[in-house]
């Protein structure tokens, strides 16, 4: 059978190019939209407000400490899966993919409990004399890191998983017969081994901080802005699209940057070699 | 000088560092989903945790229809939209995933980005540019809008699932069925579409938890009528700390842990003998 396949493609690329391509090439149209007529108008005045340039640079700040923490946590459980026989391997995996498919707002929900006045980690503190007096984490940064780290990890471990299940055990074995020691082996064989699978991850990670709308304004409270909640104040308060438009784009640029950093980074042979 | 593995101490350490921290490091991980559980069986009127006695209240709030008469509807319709979010996949990725497996492997890596392009994008701005084209031909938000956003952001899962199975299939099967006098569609149903039927369901599974789970999307596109359940947990979050979400977590979580252990009978790849 020597039939096309595109006609078969063509409902799904209609649909991308009217219901996605276009709505955001109008969006970014909508954010030259100035008092009078087409001009950087928003960006000059979104950028030049010190508020708007701080919540800009928390939102940054807030996906490269999730990055590192997750990314910090994230390998130990991948090296654990890499040491484990057939069974535990397979608890790992579920144990992972239990809170990547739950809900984001119960995982949200979860972290109010766990951060709250009555919540186990100010009890324990007051239990063991390290507080004199309950304390909530509510609102504050480590309190939003420590949330958004346990959100974000699947997302890092996962891809380090589908690096670590193809490769036979014999990788490591070989270095061992020569002499390695573990820390060697982890550092010279396997870390490097796993760097695809941690640039993956952080590419997930960073779009997943700039868009986790709910947990940042529940857990981060009113004290901590971000470029989401920005977004939505100008649409829902203000009615102001063409800034919340030129936000929007903002948020794009530099999540669009930093897919490209990392895909380059990913396809330099000497950095990443060949696993 | 000792070769490291004369020397136990490093060992030990290493040891010590994957299983201790890589041990804790999982037990933070799943510890949220465990007390969100325990959670919702508080007899308490407050989130207080470890939870002041059991008791299935929450839960007989939340079932109660008088109650809790806003949660049912938003549940309504979030079961609603996630059902046609899938439909609207099925309808528009399985075509796609087909006609794929017949181009050309240059011909699909400069297609394949285009319908992808949804998956990387903060879907927040997606809900923003469709809420402003929608506005500019005169549509107002609503459920169907919500849908067709839906479709479009979480689409391409199904996509993925679909053509990860499709790649795995052996071209000449569908030859075989045309050769034999098989008409197109006997083809498609015959053989085709059952090869594929793993990867629907993976794609179904991943579109219909996405599509209940969704905020960013149904936060422009969804009207005032139409409150979809994170939403409203959201609202119920913000307005009081309600106790009922600990029990909407419970069942949500529930949920979840029935379909991962249906889908892995169901996708469980074939033993080999």
């Amino acid at each position: 059978m020597k039939a096309s396949g595109f006609p078969y493609v063509l409902p799904m690329l209609l649909l991308s190019v009217a219901f996605f391509a276009t709505p955001l090439a109008v969006l970014v149209g909508f954010s030259f939209i100035g008092p009078d007529g087409p001009s950087l108008h928003n960006y000059a005045r979104f950028l030049g407000d010190a508020f708007n340039y701080r919540v800009l640079m928390n939102t940054a700040k807030l996906g490269m400490q999730t990055i590192a923490s997750t990314t910090l946590l994230g390998i130990p459980i991948a090296l654990l899966y890499w040491h484990s026989g057939k069974t535990a391997r397979q608890v790992i995996i579920f144990l992972t993919l239990i809170p990547m498919l739950t809900s984001n707002v119960v995982r949200t929900f979860a972290w109010i409990v766990i951060l709250g006045r009555q919540g186990p980690i100010s009890e324990t503190f007051v239990a063991l004399g390290l507080a004199e007096r309950p304390f909530t984490l509510m609102s504050t940064e480590l309190g939003l890191v420590l949330a958004m780290c346990q959100i974000d990890l699947p997302l890092i471990i996962l891809p380090l998983i589908a690096i670590l299940s193809r490769t036979p055990v014999q990788f490591t074995e070989a270095a061992q017969v020569s002499g390695a020691g573990p820390w060697r082996i982890l550092v010279t064989v396997l870390l490097p081994m796993m760097l695809p699978g941690l640039l993956a991850g952080w590419i997930l990670v960073f779009a997943s901080t700039s868009a986790s709308f709910v947990t940042q304004a529940v857990i981060g409270g009113a004290r901590n802005v971000y470029v989401p909640q920005l977004i939505y104040r100008e649409v829902g308060t203000l009615f102001d699209w063409p800034m919340a438009s030129a936000i929007a784009v903002v948020l794009l640029l530099s999540t669009g940057i930093l897919l490209v950093a990392m895909t380059t980074i990913s396809r330099h042979r000497r950095l990443v070699g060949h696993a | 000088m000792h070769s490291p593995r004369e020397n136990p101490f490093p060992v030990f350490l290493y040891r010590a560092f994957i299983f201790g921290f890589g041990g804790l490091s999982l037990i933070y991980l799943v510890a949220p989903i465990v007390i969100a559980i325990t959670m919702s069986f508080t007899a308490g009127q407050t989130l207080k945790y470890p939870p002041e006695g059991f008791s299935l209240r929450w839960y007989e709030a939340l079932l109660d229809p008088v109650r809790s008469g806003t949660e049912h509807i938003a549940a309504g319709n979030s079961l609603k939209i996630a059902v046609l979010a899938v439909l609207g996949s099925l309808l528009f990725a399985v075509p796609a995933t087909i006609g794929m497996a017949r181009m050309r492997r240059s011909t699909v890596n400069s297609l394949e980005p285009f319908l992808l392009a949804p998956l990387v994008l903060p879907s927040l701005v997606y809900g923003l540019a469709a809420l402003i084209v929608a506005n500019f031909i005169g549509f107002q938000p609503s459920l169907w809008l919500t849908v067709v956003g839906h479709v479009v952001v979480f689409g391409p899962l199904m996509y993925r699932a679909a053509s990860v199975v499709a790649q795995g299939i052996n071209p000449s099967l569908a030859e075989a069925s045309t050769v034999m006098g098989a008409t197109w569609y006997t083809t498609l149903r015959r053989v085709i579409l059952p090869l594929l039927a793993p990867g629907i369901l993976a794609g179904a599974f991943l579109v219909f938890i996405q599509s209940l789970d969704n905020v960013s999307v149904s936060l422009f596109l969804a009207d005032a009528q139409t409150t979809v359940l994170p939403l409203r947990m959201f609202a119920l979050i913000e307005e009081s700390l309600d106790v009922r979400v600990a029990a909407m977590s419970g069942i949500l979580i529930g949920l979840t842990l029935v379909v991962m252990l249906v889908a892995r009978r169901v996708l469980a790849p074939p033993r080999q003998a």
